[in-house]
């Protein structure tokens, strides 16, 4: 056990700190998750690559900075910018998922002409993966794409695609090969949202707000070459990027600073005389979770460790997601509770505290419990790859029909 | 940086393992229990092949100087064998306290022969956490009076360190005149734990440091309590695993029913932080002693509330089986639920770390 991470390490931590105190009043005020960049986020990101404190192992070719992969750097920088309150850099679909995918799997043409436009924020992604009858089973998506004149002509419906409105550009599975089996007819195309034929419904959430869409495509035609991988291979591509999107959903300094937030606002609630923090049950609540996010911080660390030693993260990497949202939620119903009254004010309420970020938290939240691979997903995954339980025995295939007439009803879980 | 076990550790861990495989199997472990004395000589001595006692002893006096976190890494072996041997009180606490706050004499006096397992040590410091009972024992002019609760290792110890209202800890021997020992019997019968009586006792103090030493000691038992909950939580999953994957209803083995999978899996992800926070507290308490307190308090409170849930969802998958005494899946069941109790609840001492950081307010 050594938690130094050695001298070479402390220099670069000093040098991010520097950079940080020299340009901190050039950094955007936190963006909203699902806008498109403004033009001084854009600038931030650009003085971010620059720097190599962002898409830092990305080929500098494609607009990255070209540094050989070092995970203690990345967590570091990773760390700096979570302690200083400060955007590190752009985080959005298109970054996380559709670089990392076109970098293992695009054509030379395709990294050229979209990396380094999606790293700076000038292009926005969106994802379209979920449908309305393919949520857990995501590979059961029916939107299709026939050829025809050499183009791909796409009919049919995707949910869950956030920043749709603002997005240019769209990755998205359809059906390619109608007879082949569920997982090899696949095909995972990138195409303009401005093509003819797609129209983008905003999808209100629980939260009030509108963080998703369902988009629609009717006779959407799209060239040939705009697939990434060979036909039938979608699924395979798509899954290359999954793994990216859970990573993202369970990052322990995020955790951390939803609790020193909470343990703020605790400190600050009065409840008569006293502060929302006095009352004995609402602080060992705050304890426990205190408990639980320092948990999730080394068991990250330990995580860290087995990659820099080339070890699979096992079960401590399995639970993530599952941990992380969970602890995450129950952070944001403390809040709530400890506002007593309080709590329920939202909608820009005179009263109302830190802008209804906790109630919104609090509802967000649990989509991110049933987004990305919903808890019973992540029970399956756990269980069947992390403790080697048997599998569900298939049932026998029921046909269309028959379903329809036992009025099976599909699922509408989304992977946001 | 390096999050985890050393080579060594992983070392110590697998030969505790295989040590413990051959010495304390269930069969062993079902006679002790029977026993008034559950202590078993026999594991104790297999220990003491693999220098286990020597492991806190500083190397001066003839140990190996080694971590709180190789003991870590033992207790949870422990645990996860359900060993009935001496270790918490006797292997870590004793050491700590006398190499912390004994005086020269008391270390030359214990130390060596701890190393060698020649004697054996129980603490009872369980009134600086929490008195019940009105337990508490007074030092004046010289010497000891009052109640002593919950002594750890209590059976076959050749003398005791006791904390006094103060925190002041001291040594008595077992055979002092004025001290009668009354053992407890707990769920635990793995354990053994006792109740010291001092009636103007005479007593040899260690130094008088404001409690320091006694803190130490909450600190380091809790990180191993943790360790201990750890192993036999560990070992609950395992076995609910395997049983799920043999015993089969309806036709098919109940681990492939979602309702069985889904309760191995929330055991799993719930328990599985668990172990890098107690690595973690057992580390901080020698490389980071500021932050030891609150490490410890996170560890015990989390294993606490972690590993009750984990025992009875464990012995729920074993379904009737579980429940009855042939598998024996009460002995880690009765272990988790000594660990969460002993040296403080997950409520009591998370209430310590809330004080710690200063969010108690004065009354």
């Amino acid at each position: 056990m050594d938690l130094d991470y050695g001298p070479q390490y402390d220099a670069f931590r000093a040098e991010i700190r520097a950079f940080i105190n020299a340009h901190r009043h050039l950094a955007p005020p936190s963006a909203t998750r699902f806008s498109r960049p403004s033009a001084e986020a854009i600038r931030w990101q650009k003085l971010l690559i620059e720097h190599g404190y962002t898409a830092r192992t990305i080929p500098a070719e494609y607009g990255g900075y070209g540094a050989a992969p070092d995970i203690l750097k990345s967590r570091i920088i990773a760390e700096e910018f979570s302690r200083a309150r400060l955007p590190s850099g752009l985080a959005n679909q298109g970054i996380s998922m559709l670089v990392p995918t076109l970098l293992e799997l695009g054509t030379d043409e395709q990294k050229r002409r979209w990396i380094a436009a999606t790293l700076t924020g000038e292009v926005v992604w969106c994802q379209g993966y979920s449908e309305p009858g393919a949520g857990s089973d995501l590979a059961n998506l029916k939107t299709s794409a026939r050829i025809e004149n050499g183009e791909f002509v796409i009919n049919g419906q995707k949910i869950w695609t956030s920043t749709a409105k603002q997005a240019d550009m769209i990755f998205c599975l359809v059906r390619t090969e109608l007879e082949a089996s569920k997982h090899s007819g696949i095909s995972y195309l990138i195409f303009s949202m401005d093509i003819p034929g797609i129209e983008v419904r905003p999808l209100k959430t629980m939260t009030g707000q509108a963080e998703f869409n369902e988009t629609f495509f009717t006779n959407v035609r799209v060239p040939v070459d705009q697939i990434v991988g060979q036909r039938g291979q979608g699924w395979f591509v798509a899954n290359a990027t999954l793994g990216h999107e859970r990573g993202m959903l369970g990052d322990p300094d995020a955790l951390e600073n939803r609790l020193q937030a909470l343990i703020g606002l605790m400190q600050q609630e009065s409840i008569g005389e006293g502060r929302a923090i006095d009352n004995a049950v609402l602080r060992d609540r705050l304890v426990a979770l205190q408990a639980e996010v320092t948990a999730m911080k080394c068991n990250g660390m330990r995580i860290l460790s087995n990659s820099l030693k080339g070890e699979p993260g096992g079960m401590a990497k399995l639970s993530v997601k599952l941990q992380s949202c969970e602890v995450a939620h129950q952070i944001s119903a403390l809040a709530i509770d400890a506002m007593g009254e309080m709590g329920i004010l939202y909608h820009r309420s005179p009263r109302e505290r830190d802008g209804g970020a906790w109630q919104w938290n609090y509802m967000f939240q649990l989509g991110l419990i049933i987004g990305g691979g919903t808890a019973q997903i992540q029970k399956n995954i756990i269980a069947e790859r992390g403790l080697e339980m048997p599998r569900e025995p298939k049932l026998a295939r029921i046909s269309d029909e028959a379903k329809g007439a036992a009025g099976m009803q599909t699922d509408r879980q989304g992977a946001a | 940086m390096d999050f985890g076990l050393s080579q060594d550790q992983q070392i110590l861990r697998d030969a505790v393992a295989r040590c413990l495989a051959d010495t304390s199997p269930l069969e062993h472990v079902r006679e002790c229990a029977g026993r008034d004395n559950p202590l078993s000589d026999t594991i104790f001595g297999a220990l003491h092949d693999l220098a286990v006692p020597a492991m806190l002893v500083p190397e001066e006096h003839g140990g190996l100087g080694m971590t709180l976190l190789d003991a870590a890494v033992v207790a949870e072996q422990l645990a996860y064998a359900v060993t009935p041997a001496p270790f918490l009180a006797s292997v870590v606490l004793a050491p700590i306290a006398l190499s912390e706050a004994g005086t020269n004499k008391q270390k030359c006096q214990w130390l060596p022969k701890i190393a060698r397992g020649e004697a054996r040590i129980g603490v009872a410091i369980s009134a600086t956490v929490q008195a019940r009972d009105g337990a508490g024992v007074q030092f004046a002019e010289g010497k000891l009076s009052g109640t002593a609760l919950f002594c750890l290792d209590f059976e076959g110890a050749d003398a005791y360190l006791v904390a006094d209202a103060g925190g002041r800890l001291h040594l008595v021997p077992a055979l002092a005149s004025g001290l009668k020992a009354t053992r407890l019997t707990t769920i635990d019968r793995t354990r053994s734990v006792g109740e010291l009586s001092f009636a103007a006792v005479e007593t040899d103090p260690l130094a008088d440091d404001g409690g320091t030493a006694s803190a130490r000691l909450r600190d380091a038992g809790r990180v191993i309590l943790a360790a201990d909950s750890l192993g036999a939580g560990q070992a609950m999953i395992e076995k609910a695993v395997d049983y799920a994957g043999q015993r089969e209803q309806f036709g098919r083995p109940i681990g492939s029913f979602q309702a069985v999978k889904h309760m191995c899996a929330e055991m799993a992800a719930r328990h599985e932080p668990c172990r890098a926070l107690v690595w973690y507290a057992a580390h901080v308490f020698d490389a980071l002693p500021e932050d030891a307190s609150l490490a410890a308090c996170h560890a015990k409170s989390l294993t606490g509330d972690v590993h009750r849930f984990v025992a009875r969802t464990a012995t729920e998958v074993h379904g009737g089986m579980g429940f009855t005494d042939l598998l024996g899946l009460h002995y880690w069941f009765k272990r988790i639920g000594f660990d969460r109790q002993v040296l403080g609840g997950p409520e009591a001492v998370r209430a310590e770390a809330a004080a710690l950081q200063g969010w108690t307010r004065a009354a």
